[in-house]
């Protein structure tokens, strides 16, 4: 699989304050690589040093073979990039846009109509293609914003969080796109929700507080999100040293008296015995909530299994 | 010429005209030139048959003409500011400059893109007030000569004028303070000439860095290439100042 992104020693200082710190990673042709991170991770930043937009403070980035830094142009017409927001004129019609960006990506003159049609009918975007930017919807605008990253048919993909801010019926069919185009090009998907890097993603890199903290693939992330956690409430405040105890059992947070939060490890499955404890110790059970697996539990386990 | 300039030239030229901005500036200039420019052809009427007994030299062009392209300048210079606010401010404020900075596009491109699209406003709108005088013609004869130097005066005014404006635009983070900033230069740069009739204050320096003063020697009609080299000069640095201001975008935020 050829090289598409090489990403070498990328830091990013705004003033004193380090964005992103020696992160290194590459892109093969055929994957999709979702980027995830709370808010502020640096996921943007990252993204907007891959597309040109952001100078790193130190490293180097290479597209398709050509540096970024030095071979701007020969880089930068095998990349197609959507920012966090979508950047639209708005007072243009959706085609006028369109030939407009293909314009500035070098397509040749006749090719260029059939490029925009193209990429109307892949962002579904054939119905408004006459209306005014400024008159879509939020979800038809984010559709335009991918429709300009793919007009010049980039072998590199970059989208920032292309699906916030659309309904569950657009965020499948964006879905859709991104794992159909995923096929013969490279994608970086930023997400800071665990579900969409599950649905369209075959590979996942995690980042926080600037720094890389895994990189996997999705098959691999799936075995190593062995956690999961449950909610309990009790009548009387229970003991934690006596919980953290029981076999399976990753960490307790106390949230007040009577409620407090238990992680496990779900191929060692506690809840029966954190039951029967509770229940023998004489808290009263009042109250067990499974949580929904979240991107909290995979830090946790990240960062434990880092530390041991 | 890269074909992108001229890409991003049309692009800019074009969306001008999508609001009423470039509309109600036309209509504006036109308007108010076309008043002074009657009011001129006027007192030339009156002064007419004085000027004939007493052989003068003064003739159409000094009443009509002159006047008309130094009104022009003036009103330029509070125009043209107005104008080039948007041009690099208005799409870091939108979000849209990533657009082009993801292209494969040079700074160089974008920079004389941009110039160049809002300068063929500004050059309409000169060649339009230059339809007044050349409706003189239908009645009698003018001073060519003049006419074309007052024409050079001022397409040359414009270009330093939307440099200026531009260079600003690419500095500030929000159009207003562009608008004023590229105002506060340019009449600076109009009245430094000013003290330059007071004898002991006489500054060679800032009656070379004059705007006025350029602008008005071409006007009389003597084009030497010091006025010239001026506002290419004058033109130029903005150019640059702008290119490397695009580049700082990517170093900073």
């Amino acid at each position: 699989m050829a090289i598409l992104i090489n990403a070498e020693h990328l830091s990013r200082y705004y003033g004193k304050h380090c964005a992103i710190k020696d992160v290194s990673f590459t892109l093969a042709q055929g994957e999709v690589l979702g980027f995830l991170g709370p808010n502020g991770a640096g996921k943007t930043t990252t993204m907007q040093i891959l597309s040109g937009n952001l100078a790193p403070s130190s490293g180097r980035v290479e597209i398709n073979g050509y540096d970024l830094q030095n071979q701007t142009n020969a880089a930068k017409r095998s990349l197609g990039y959507l920012p966090d927001t979508p950047p639209l004129y708005k007072d243009l019609s959706v085609q006028e846009f369109l030939y407009y960006c293909a314009q500035l990506h070098g397509i040749p003159k006749k090719a260029i109509v059939s490029a925009v049609i193209k990429a109307q009918e892949r962002c579904g975007l054939m119905s408004v293609s006459h209306r005014l930017i400024a008159n879509l919807s939020k979800g038809y605008q984010q559709r335009i914003g991918i429709a300009q990253a793919i007009i010049h048919n980039p072998d590199v993909i970059l989208l920032d969080e292309p699906t916030v801010g659309l309904d569950p019926l657009q965020i499948r069919e964006i879905r859709d796109l991104i794992s159909e185009l995923g096929r013969d090009h490279g994608i970086i998907l930023s997400t800071h929700t665990l579900s969409e890097v599950q649905a369209v993603c075959t590979h996942v890199q995690i980042i926080h507080q600037g720094q890389l903290i895994l990189k996997e693939s999705i098959v691999h992330l799936n075995q190593q999100i062995d956690t999961a956690s449950v909610l309990i409430g009790t009548r009387l405040k229970p003991d934690l040293t006596i919980l953290s105890a029981l076999n399976g059992v990753t960490s307790i947070e106390s949230i007040s008296d009577q409620h407090i939060k238990i992680h496990y490890r779900l191929t060692n499955n506690p809840t029966s015995r954190i039951i029967e404890t509770i229940m023998s110790s004489g808290w009263e059970l009042q109250e067990l909530t499974p949580i929904k697996r979240s991107m909290e539990d995979i830090f946790i386990t990240l960062t434990q299994n880092n530390d041991s | 010429m890269s074909m992108m300039i001229l890409t991003i030239a049309a692009r800019e030229f074009k969306s001008l005209f999508l609001s009423p901005l470039a509309w109600t500036v036309l209509a504006v200039l036109q308007t108010i030139l076309a008043y002074i420019f009657l009011t001129q052809v006027e007192t030339f009427n009156l002064l007419q048959p004085k000027l004939a007994t007493i052989d003068s030299a003064l003739g159409l062009a000094d009443i009509v003409i002159t006047p008309l392209y130094s009104n022009a300048g003036i009103i330029l210079l509070l125009i043209t500011p107005l104008l080039t606010m948007r041009l690099i401010c208005e799409e870091r404020r939108h979000k849209t400059l990533s657009l082009l900075l993801s292209a494969p596009v040079s700074n160089v491109d974008i920079i004389l893109g941009k110039y160049l699209g809002l300068l063929s406003l500004l050059i309409l709108a000169v060649l339009m007030i230059t339809l007044m005088p050349l409706s003189l013609l239908s009645g009698g004869a003018l001073d060519n000569g003049k006419l074309i130097a007052n024409l050079i005066a001022l397409l040359l005014l414009v270009t330093a004028f939307t440099a200026t404006g531009l260079y600003m635009s690419t500095l500030a983070s929000h159009p207003a303070v562009a608008a004023m900033g590229t105002f506060g230069i340019l009449l600076l740069l109009w009245i430094l000439d000013w003290s330059a009739g007071l004898q002991e204050q006489r500054s060679e320096l800032f009656e070379y860095l004059s705007l006025l003063r350029h602008f008005q020697n071409i006007q009389s009609g003597l084009i030497s290439s010091v006025d010239i080299c001026y506002f290419i000069l004058f033109t130029a640095s903005f150019i640059i100042l702008s290119i490397h201001s695009l580049a700082n975008e990517r170093l900073q935020k």
